[in-house]
């Protein structure tokens, strides 16, 4: 697994933030189109991209990307 | 005075809860037993039946394991189940994914439960003719994809859509026999099914607050209302739904 392919999938959920604007250090739930319906999409995209099961506190627990990058890597 | 005879009596029927093993299924099966029905408990862990039958009040109740998802068993529970007065028909799963991941086959593991294995077993105790003339039917839908339509319930609350129009053509249908079909709606009930943790512990309290009573409903706001619709309380209701909700819908 790998981060920036992460990172390109993880932008994809999002609608109003160019992926140039994102990176492993970006604390996502500051951002201004972050909502509990991107929480589920990251959620979803987790589970078909990489077989992974996150649960609303892996969301919650996380700050930036990198982190939740490691909680999918450690799943 | 005479002894009033209470319409709210269950005493005498014999009823059949499915997801009688936990959440609203478990909770309807004891109070219908308090009110004095027999019960048939079906789901598909024996251990958790006998967990529920533990509970119970009077005696004469039964224990049949069903997978309704499986062809072979549902025709077995149709086999077993014997003349029915009332069904309750809990059994359900749940989901949040957004649109966009919900595919295929998210759809059919969550139809498969909350609608097609309901529409066959129905379909069979009514051709069977395991319910007897005057029994009750008892859906238990959701205020999700009738009423509210939260972010990332599209596969949830469809397959209650579907069970809530199938709930109508079936009252139409069963009438002659005088066969009541009706449903209740619940909003968010204390069940293991809305605490499976894609939505976390703090967003659900603050959820809560939302409600004009201020809290969830308990499984036995839904139980009572079953009662009622089991009940020869409700003999001329039918193919209506029943909003339990905690007065979210006024919010």
């Amino acid at each position: 697994m790998e981060i920036n392919r992460f990172i390109e999938n993880f932008a994809d959920q999002l609608n109003d933030t160019e992926i140039s604007e994102i990176t492993s250090t970006t604390v996502f739930k500051d951002l201004d189109e972050w909502s509990s319906l991107t929480a589920l999409s990251i959620i979803a995209m987790v589970d078909e991209e990489y077989d992974v099961i996150l649960k609303g506190d892996d969301i919650r627990k996380a700050d930036t990307i990198a982190d939740l990058f490691n909680i999918v890597s450690s799943k | 005075m005479g002894i009033i005879s209470n319409p709210f009596s269950l005493e005498g029927k014999i009823i059949l809860v499915t997801g009688a093993s936990s959440g609203i299924g478990r909770s309807t099966a004891i109070e219908a037993s308090n009110h004095g029905a027999r019960l048939i408990l079906v789901a598909r862990d024996e251990n958790r039946l006998r967990e529920t039958m533990a509970a119970l009040s009077g005696q004469g109740h039964r224990i049949i394991s069903a997978d309704l998802t499986d062809e072979a068993s549902l025709n077995n529970l149709v086999e077993e189940c014997g003349a029915l007065d009332g069904v309750v028909l809990c059994a359900a799963k749940g989901l949040t994914r957004p649109v966009q991941f919900s595919d295929r086959a998210h759809f059919d593991e969550i139809f498969n439960i909350n609608f097609f294995s309901i529409a066959e077993l129905l379909r069979l105790l009514y051709k069977k003719k395991r319910l007897v003339k005057e029994g009750s039917v008892v859906l238990i839908s959701s205020m999700g994809g009738t009423h509210v339509f939260s972010g990332g319930n599209s596969i949830y609350g469809t397959s209650k859509a579907a069970l809530e129009s199938f709930m109508k053509f079936a009252a139409k249908e069963f009438a002659p026999r005088k066969i009541r079909v009706n449903s209740i709606c619940p909003s968010m009930i204390e069940t293991p099914l809305i605490h499976r943790g894609t939505i976390t512990e703090e967003q659900l309290a603050e959820y809560a607050k939302r409600f004009p009573l201020k809290r969830f409903g308990r499984p036995e706001d839904v139980a009572y209302a079953a009662i009622y619709l089991l009940s020869s309380a409700s003999a001329w209701v039918t193919g209506t739904s029943m909003i339990v909700d905690g007065g979210f819908s006024v919010s």
